[in-house]
């Protein structure tokens, strides 16, 4: 729809005419603040934590087992230095990974996101139903924003 | 017409260009992107832009999602 607007503008006479292609989905999705009568509808993005300890897949183990062991969680998310969300690091292989390997080589690659414009309630539902403690929240590029937990929901 | 991601996004709305959403009154009341004013595709005419738009400042439209 948005194109079709975009055209129409321009054969008005507009001249300095864009078109935010991703639209207000991709908007939501960044947790960016929205105005409305739904505005103040309950998405997991208002509940995001950020302490969860993040490492670089350079790193090695025995440098993020000494930060996980400061912090509040027992597993890591690593990041990119921009942030992008490239895997996580479980309590398991924290604990039983060889110290002096690299975060990269021993981390699991890809894990399960979810977007911040998600309605609360049903992705509490969701999390306990599974028995999980926690879940990771990313923008569309990817990127971490936090993580959310059933009791905060 | 320019297509457009967030971070360009970003950059026109704080060098002051308007936000156009073009979906119908009924979901632009529910939920827009702050600031944004209302003009669905349907009455999207020299009228309705000329009295509601600056031309001398970017436009950027907006719908739901790419699709």
């Amino acid at each position: 729809m948005s194109p079709r607007a975009a055209c129409r503008l321009a054969t008005l006479g507009f001249t300095q005419v864009f078109d935010y292609v991703p639209g207000k989905v991709d908007w939501l999705a960044r947790n960016q603040p929205v105005e409305g009568t739904d505005a103040g509808t309950r998405a997991i993005g208002r509940y995001l934590r950020q302490e969860v300890s993040t490492a670089r897949p350079e790193e090695t183990i025995s440098q993020v087992r000494a930060r996980v062991a400061r912090s509040a969680h027992r597993f890591a998310l690593v990041t990119t230095a921009d942030g992008t969300l490239l895997g996580r690091l479980r309590a398991a292989v924290l604990d039983d990974a060889d110290p002096f390997r690299a975060v990269g080589e021993v981390m699991e690659a890809g894990p399960s996101t979810l977007r911040p414009n998600e309605p609360a309630a049903a992705i509490k539902s969701r999390l306990v139903d599974r028995g999980l403690t926690y879940a990771i929240v990313a923008d569309p590029d990817g990127r971490l924003l936090g993580t959310v937990h059933p009791g905060d929901l | 017409m320019t297509p457009v991601l967030y971070p360009a996004l970003r950059r026109l709305l704080d060098d002051g260009a308007q936000l156009v959403e073009v979906l119908p009154a009924g979901e632009y009341l529910e939920m827009h992107l702050p600031g944004a004013v209302n003009t669905p595709l349907k009455s999207l005419d020299a009228a309705t832009t000329t009295a509601s738009l600056d031309r001398e400042r970017p436009v950027i439209v907006y719908c739901w999602d790419a699709l």
